[in-house]
């Protein structure tokens, strides 16, 4: 990308140790708090390792075993091991599956029919059996769901209509109806949207002006009016500015630079915003940035599964054309 | 996320193994898989807390001392899901009085209220409890918008409280309050939104739509920096273009910030819009915009609308490529 001239480079390498060290770290308060999330911590790490062209550093066989421990009854996945299941996790386990082209140790039968079983009769969807209503998990069983090839399972149209119900004057989207725009709820709804074939229910032009409009001085995106930015807004406003085909709106030299100053050079990782500390999340979320804006040497990833478009191509298109291309 | 007054309570935290109520219990430890892929090491007390709690949720013993378990398994990390699942299964067993609930998710939020579980619990807890709840929830939600203004679960929840028990009474004047003290905070204008449009009080928005756009134009003529508020104003007129394009007060704002020539990038905006919906400026818009432009700009004859695009191109250079596009629109239009 000569047009980025001499902004600073990807540290790539010193990411990559980042996140294979990060887990082994021992006393850290952080690992104590994402035990319970330890399947979405994977999802993280092993995607940015791909994107990074270095997952073949893991022991595939034993993150396998490991998912499969993670499976409730129900076909849900926890969290970890014993814990109880919730949509979150499964399609954490389903993506991570994905990218080491492991999809068949699942009972594809089994995890779909716990995802459709959390659909309501509004066409929304709830996290787990507790019922929590949220768009984010309207998009989360519907990227699970197709990568299952198993959208069959749901009402579409219905769920098409919830998401739709939950569309503002701004043209962005909350978490119910009349819940406030917000970059990350956006995502979720651009992306079932997306992956239903059901765009035409966006305002384009009017969400690709508000998502333009996250763009700060420094470069750096927020997730919405008067906050401060923060890197995981360079995947969610990003993501959904491609989906809607209006990425060109915002000043891209000016976002890889942000992205490129949250690096913790030393130690590798990304923080959300320049000299704060790293985390796994804010990597994969830099990361992804970077790839979706065609940074040299990065995986391109797919701007509504987030997952690399090698995987996705692999599951819609068969494994033919992983060889050919 | 760990708080200082946590780190005390820590300091005076007993082991569960040396407490005498839980001698009868054998904790079980976290399975993290064979020869782990990301082997965690925890804090004791939390890997003690939650051995017990394992044994006790395996065991599905809805007993006190499990619930007060949880509530110490909760205080150490309020993000575990099986934690607050297994409580909401303790409180129905036990049939406890829920307003003591309401108490402990009120004692959690002190802590970390960015929490969905939290949040989803306490939804759980004003279901059960019904309109009792109403100001309650209302209360509870002002309070911690009083520290965050912009708390996205506050607003859902009180949200919620306001279409499933009610307590639709001062919302507008709420509103008003919190954009008394911030005039750019987009939460508070989304809720002013929400109240006209889904209160039963006020007769929706067209009943509401005099007395909001003579409100907004204030907010933006004082602000004209501020996206909310344009952005509000021009939901007033949802679905009702011919009535935005020909009411003078939103075309007499634009002209007013226009005129000021400061800030004034939404009052361009919102003027080409109104062009691009069939608004006729007179002279005088013309006569404005033409002052904004450079000295040295080619002129853009009659066409007032390209150089709009051209003077946001130069003032908004972050999104040139945006307002390139609308002006490149333009074109294909004639």
């Amino acid at each position: 990308m000569e047009i980025f001239g001499d902004m600073g480079e990807l540290a790539a390498e010193k990411h990559v140790e980042y996140i294979l060290s990060v887990e082994k770290k021992k006393d850290s308060f952080e690992s104590v708090v994402m035990e319970h999330l330890r399947m979405n911590g994977a999802y993280w790490g092993l995607t940015t390792l791909d994107l990074l062209g270095k997952l073949h550093a893991v022991d595939v066989d034993q993150i396998v075993s490991w998912i499969i421990k993670c499976q409730h009854d129900s076909g849900g996945f926890g969290g970890n091991i014993g814990h109880d299941p919730h949509v979150l996790y499964t399609l954490s386990a389903v993506q991570v599956l994905a990218l080491f082209d492991k999809l068949d140790v699942l009972d594809i039968e089994k995890v779909s029919t716990y995802v459709a079983g959390l659909q309501n009769e509004d066409g929304s969807f709830s996290g787990d059996m507790w019922g929590e209503i949220d768009t984010r998990f309207s998009y989360i069983a519907i990227c699970c769901l197709s990568l299952l090839h198993r959208l069959d399972k749901i009402n579409v149209e219905n769920a098409v209509s919830y998401i739709v119900s939950c569309k503002n004057l701004d043209g962005g989207f909350g978490c119910m109806p009349g819940g406030e725009s917000h970059a990350g709820q956006i995502f979720c709804c651009v992306g079932a949207l997306a992956i239903t074939g059901a765009l035409h229910h966006i305002d384009k032009d009017l969400l690709g002006w508000w998502l333009c409009e996250r763009q700060v001085k420094s470069g750096g995106l927020n997730g919405r009016p008067e906050k401060l930015p923060d890197v995981c807004y360079s995947w969610w406003v990003l993501s959904s500015l491609i989906m809607i085909d209006r990425v060109h709106w915002i000043n891209k030299e000016k976002l890889v630079k942000y992205i490129l100053d949250c690096q913790d050079l030393d130690n590798g990782g990304i923080s959300d915003r320049p000299d704060d500390a790293v985390d796994v999340y804010h990597t994969y979320f830099g990361v992804a940035g970077l790839s979706l804006l065609e940074y040299t040497g990065l995986k391109a990833i797919d701007p509504a599964y987030a997952l690399p478009v090698d995987v996705v191509n692999r599951i819609f298109i068969g494994r033919q054309s992983k060889k050919e291309s | 996320m760990a708080s200082s007054s946590s780190d005390e309570e820590f300091r005076q935290w007993i082991p569960f193994r040396q407490r005498p109520e839980w001698s009868d219990v054998k904790p079980l430890p976290q399975d993290d898989g064979p020869s782990p892929v990301v082997p965690i090491a925890y804090k004791d007390s939390f890997v003690e807390t939650m051995d017990y709690f394992r044994a006790l949720y395996h065991g599905d013993e809805r007993s006190f001392r499990a619930l007060s378990l949880t509530s110490e398994a909760i205080q150490l990390n309020p993000g575990n899901y099986t934690v607050w699942h297994f409580r909401r299964l303790i409180l129905e067993a036990l049939e406890v009085d829920l307003q003591n609930e309401l108490d402990f998710t009120e004692a959690v939020a002190r802590g970390n209220s960015k929490n969905y579980q939290l949040w989803h619990h306490r939804r759980w807890i004003a279901e059960k409890l019904g309109t009792i709840a109403t100001s309650k929830e209302l209360e509870f939600t002002r309070k911690i918008l009083s520290l965050d203004a912009k708390h996205y679960h506050a607003w859902s929840h009180r949200q919620w409280v306001l279409q499933t028990l009610g307590g639709w009474d001062d919302e507008l004047s709420y509103c008003d309050e919190l954009l008394e003290e911030d005039i750019f905070n987009n939460s508070a204008w989304n809720q002013r939104y929400f109240v006209i449009t889904n209160s039963p009080l006020h007769g929706g928005l067209k009943a509401m739509r005099t007395s909001e756009v003579s409100y907004t134009v204030k907010a933006v003529i004082a602000y004209p920096e501020n996206e909310s508020s344009w952005r509000y104003l021009r939901g007033l007129y949802k679905d009702d273009n011919h009535s935005w394009v020909n009411d003078a007060q939103v075309s007499s704002a634009c002209l007013k910030v226009l005129s000021a020539k400061n800030n004034y990038v939404f009052a361009l905006s919102t003027l080409l819009d109104l062009i691009c919906h069939g608004f006729q400026p007179n002279q005088e818009f013309r006569d404005i915009v033409d002052a904004l432009g450079t000295p040295d700009s080619d002129r853009q004859g009659s066409d007032l609308a390209k150089s709009i695009c051209s003077v946001l191109e130069r003032v908004d250079p972050i999104r040139a490529n945006y307002w390139r596009w609308r002006r490149s629109k333009l074109s294909q239009a004639v």
